[in-house]
Formats: structure tokens, sequence, C-alpha cells
């Protein structure tokens, strides 16, 4: 605790500890008071089972669009110069900064009933996307797609462009060389990528009830589900927590090389 | 009309341009910044440039990198590091649309002509230096260029692996039968593998000519110090002389003043079977003087000793610079 430089003085210390406390009491406290031995039980009802289904379902497919978007999108912003990038890429984080639930507001205002899109969409096919499961993969894509293209682009920057260039003159085209050399060499940070899109849709709950409302089957998550059972059904609420915790710790055990290393 | 014919700028870094015919081993040499690597990735399309390279009828600077028909070998070989050596020598074909089998044993094949054969299964990361340069060379080779590009590839080998490289880089090249740019730094690549040394100073060309003409007649103080010559310039007249005939005395010499100098004896380094003097010249250049020995215990020739170092008028090789 002491080096040359002196003591770490004490207003710098008690603030530390106390932040440490705030971060750690609450998670301690949900594992304490969770309701272990009723575990399986509540494992086993019909909501939370629909709810855990839902979730995961609609976090690997939000997942798959994000991928597929995201990773496009950072090639782009990291191997192409074009005027307004900056701009793009800054429209591209706006949604990392945004409130989950302006973000709802935001996509009700493009796809809801009477949206921008969603309200000639609804006259000319019938169907539109609130209150849906597609909904709440759209919600997800929204909120996650900025992780992706943030993480790929960071590993795209990275992968030397060189290889890009040997491949050209090799005679590859640029796809080609996309292909074979470009994705293989980003692949950690595409895999980063699609873990953190995977864990911020399984957590998200501002933008997915604001836009896909929670209806039980449909469009209700493990959140939303969290949510609603806090005051009428608080073991259940406590149980969903504590797998939402388990896959979070998942995630960062996963990610552990990119965002826990010391220098 | 030749079959290669150059003329680049890149701004601010190198403005040149030469002719070459097929089977040309073009050594490009020059002091470091010179624009030696500028301009071969002038020419393969990765820095921007202005000019045309003529290859037979096609301006290849009109056209993207990948139709260009040149092989890269770059310093740091750029080997895919996730494809295993045979992988890496198998995607130019690949990448021009040969089947997979048929690439793969053109893969082989290179690699074997390279004497890596036995390392095809290998990722770079388990090779070494020479080996991955060799694969290099290969996977360059193996799409079957008109024009075949290598910068430094010999920089930051071993020296004993260089130079078994260069001797068979040197049969390679002279198999390969396309017109082959080689950017070094060393005069013994210019001498062993070149059939051309192109030197450049300064972004411009310095000299263009063979590498017999390039050494014995130098116009670049650079190339003078590479291939251990003396070179006085005179005016447009450029005089030059080997070390080796030079006579080193304590006292003056009779003979022309033009070829007797006073000087200070500055280093003192073995050379073969010789000792290779450098003289600080009171009002010169340095110059370089060969003394067996024995001379050297004779005279006392230590480093501070005052000399007179001089030359016969008939070991002088006189010659014109070059007009730039």
């Amino acid at each position: 605790m002491s080096d040359t430089l002196g003591r770490p003085p004490a207003r710098l210390l008690i603030p530390a500890a106390l932040g440490t406390l705030l971060l750690v009491l609450p998670l301690v406290a949900l594992v304490l008071t969770a309701p272990w031995s009723l575990l399986g039980e509540q494992l086993a009802s019909e909501a939370l089972r629909e709810a855990m289904w839902l979730s995961v379902l609609t976090a690997t497919v939000a997942t798959a669009i994000c991928l597929a978007l995201g990773l496009p999108l950072a090639w782009l912003l990291a191997r192409v110069d074009f005027p307004g990038r900056r701009i793009l890429r800054t429209l591209v984080i706006v949604p990392l900064v945004l409130p989950p639930v302006v973000a709802g507001v935001a996509l009700v205002s493009a796809f809801g009933r009477t949206g921008v899109i969603g309200e000639p969409l609804r006259e000319a096919t019938g169907w539109s996307l609130p209150y849906t499961t597609a909904g709440v993969i759209a919600a997800h894509v929204f909120v996650s797609l900025p992780f992706v293209v943030i993480s790929i682009e960071g590993a795209l920057r990275s992968a030397h462009k060189e290889y890009d260039a040997a491949a050209a003159t090799l005679g590859a085209t640029r796809w080609h060389a996309f292909r074979t050399v470009t994705v293989p060499l980003a692949l950690p940070g595409i895999m980063a990528g699609g873990v953190l899109a995977w864990a911020r849709s399984l957590g998200e709950f501002g933008a997915t009830i604001t836009f896909a409302g929670n209806y039980p089957g449909t469009t209700q998550t493990m959140p939303t589900l969290i949510y609603l059972s806090i005051n009428s059904d608080p073991e259940a609420a406590k149980t969903l927590s504590l797998v939402l915790l388990a896959l979070s710790l998942a995630v960062l055990v996963v990610l552990r090389d990119r965002w826990l290393v010391t220098p | 009309m030749s079959a290669l014919s150059i003329s680049v700028e890149v701004p601010d870094r190198v403005s040149a341009a030469f002719t070459a015919e097929r089977g040309d081993v073009i050594a490009v040499i020059g002091p470091n910044g010179a624009g030696k690597s500028s301009l071969v990735k002038a020419i393969a399309g990765l820095v921007a440039c202005s000019g045309s390279v003529r290859l037979d009828d096609r301006d290849l600077l009109r056209l993207p990198v990948r139709d260009r028909s040149i092989g890269m070998v770059f310093q740091d070989q750029l080997l895919f590091p996730h494809l295993d050596a045979r992988h890496n020598v198998a995607y130019g074909p690949r990448a021009r649309g040969v089947r997979r089998a048929e690439a793969l044993r053109s893969a082989d094949h290179w690699l074997q002509r390279l004497r890596v054969g036995d390392l095809a299964a290998r990722r770079p990361g388990e090779l070494s230096g020479g080996q991955a340069q060799r694969v290099a060379i290969a996977r360059a080779l193996a799409t079957d260029p008109d024009l075949l590009l290598l910068d430094e590839p010999m920089t930051g080998l071993d020296v004993g692996v260089a130079t078994s490289l260069r001797i068979e880089l040197a049969r390679h090249l002279a198999e390969f039968g396309g017109i082959s740019l080689l950017v070094t730094h060393d005069a013994l690549d210019a001498l062993t593998v070149a059939t051309r040394v192109l030197v450049l100073d300064e972004g411009r060309v310095a000299q263009y000519g063979t590498p017999d003409d390039v050494t014995q007649r130098p116009v670049t103080d650079h190339v003078a110090r590479l291939v251990g010559l003396n070179v006085l310039r005179d005016g447009d007249e450029l005089r030059a002389f080997d070390p080796s005939a030079v006579t080193v005395d304590l006292v003056a010499p009779s003979g022309s003043a033009r070829n007797r100098w006073p000087g200070t004896v500055a280093v003192v380094t073995p050379h073969g079977a010789a000792l290779r003097l450098v003289v600080h010249v009171h009002d010169g250049p340095d110059l370089l003087a060969d003394v067996t020995p024995a001379a050297a215990t004779e005279l006392g020739l230590s480093v501070g000793r005052d000399v007179w170092v001089s030359v016969k008028q008939t070991s002088v090789r006189s010659y014109t610079a070059p007009a730039n």
C-alpha cells in the first residue's frame, strides 16, 4: 500500500472505497437474497421460460443483423476515404449515448403505426413493426449496432492495411481481399463486437418496452418481465436478475483480454 | 521502343524517368530518403503519383493495382499471418481464379524452387526472416508477373542468410524473364544480381547504367562510398581511383599537384590482407588508401599521423558527370 512517493492519502482512499462498495454491495445483496431454494421451481415457470427464450432469440437474431450491417459499415469507415466520413461516424455513434427510451420514441416516430415509414408500410402491406417480435429485434439492433461498428472499426484500424495492399498486388479484388484477408485478421474484434451486441440486446429495456410493448410470448423479454415482477413477484424478479447477472459475467470473461488488460 | 518505359513523379519524394528491356534486373540504389521505396510503391500503385509506366503497350498507372501484373516483395514480407506458407503462395493464383488444386500445386512448385518446400505447412510466425522472405518471393513469382518489384528484400536478414539468398535470387531473377526492380542499399546486390543500376539521389536519377559502369565511374558520393572508390569532382569532370592505387608517404612526393594531397590519418581498419586508411585531406574530401601492414608499420601509420597521399595519373579514370 505504500510506495516511495508516500502513503496514499485518506481523502482519496475513502471515496475510492465508497465507490467500490456502491458497485459491489447491490450485486452481493442480490446474490444473498435470491430465492436459491425456489430457483428450480422459478426457472420452470411458464412466463419466465417464455421471456428467457424470447430474450435469447431476439438478442441472437439482433446480433446477426448487427454483424451483417455493422461489418460493412465499419469497413467503410475504416478503409474508404470519402467526404462526410466523420459526419457518418458521428451519426453512427449517437445511439450509443442516446437514452434508450428516446431511442424507443425515435423508433415509434419512424416505424410506428403512424410513423414516417410505418404508416405507408402498414397501408401497403397491412403489417407494422411495433408490438411484434420483429419490433423487439429492431429496437435491439438500433441500440446495439453502434457497439458493433465501433468495435469492428477499431479492429480494422489496428489490423494492418498493408495486407490489403499485398492482396491487391497479388490480384485480389477488394471483395476477395475483404473475405480472405481483412475479415480473418479482424476476427477477434468482430467476435468481440458480436458479444457486446448480444449482451447489450439481452439487457435492452427502454427502447424495447417503448417501441414493442410488453406482450408475453411475443415482446416480453427478460428485462421487461423483471420490471413487471419486482412488485408483484419479487422472487421471480430476483431469479431472472440472477440469470442476467450470470450471463453478464460470462460476457466479461469472454471479453477479458480486451477489457481487463492492466497496463 | 523499350519494353518498359517509366516516368513517374511522387510529389516531394521522387521524380524519375528510365527505360528497361525484358530480362533486365535493375538495382535501385541511393541513400536513405532518396525515394527508392516511393518509386517502386508508385509503380505498384501503393502511393499516389503522376506520370506513366508503359509496359509494352499498356500504361500501368491507368490500371487498378490488381490488373498491373506486378509481383511485389515487401521488406517486411507482409505474408498473411493467418495462412500457412502454401496458402500464402497459392493466394495470388486463387485470387486470379485458378482452381484450388492447381493453385496449391503451383504453390508447392514455387516453394520447392525457393527451397522452402518442407515449410509449406508453417504459418509466417513460425518462419525465420530468411525463410519468410523466400516464401514472399515465391508468392510474388507464383502470379507470373511481367514486372517484379522487390523493396529491400535483404534488409533485416542475417549476413549469412542474405548472402545465400542473394546468390539464389540472382538465379531466380535471371530465369524469371520479366523485368525486375530491386531496391537495395547494398552494393553487393547491385553487383551480383543486377544487369542495370539506377542511382537515385534526392528523388532524381543521378546515374543509370551497367553495374560495371556505375561502380567504375560513380557520379554520387553515396555510390563512391558504397563501392569503396575515391571520386574527386573537378568542375564537370569526375576522377575515380581505387584505394589500392593510392600511395602513402611521410614527405611530399614528386608529381603533379593535382594527384597529391596532404592530410591526416583518421581511421585505420583491416581490409582483406591490407589495411584501409581514411585520410582527412586538408583541403578536400576524405580519401581512402589501402596499404600493406608492413608499410603501415614502417611508416608508423596510426590515427593522427600527418601524411601525403598520391596517385599515379595512369590509375585515375576521368569521366564527365552527366548533366541533370
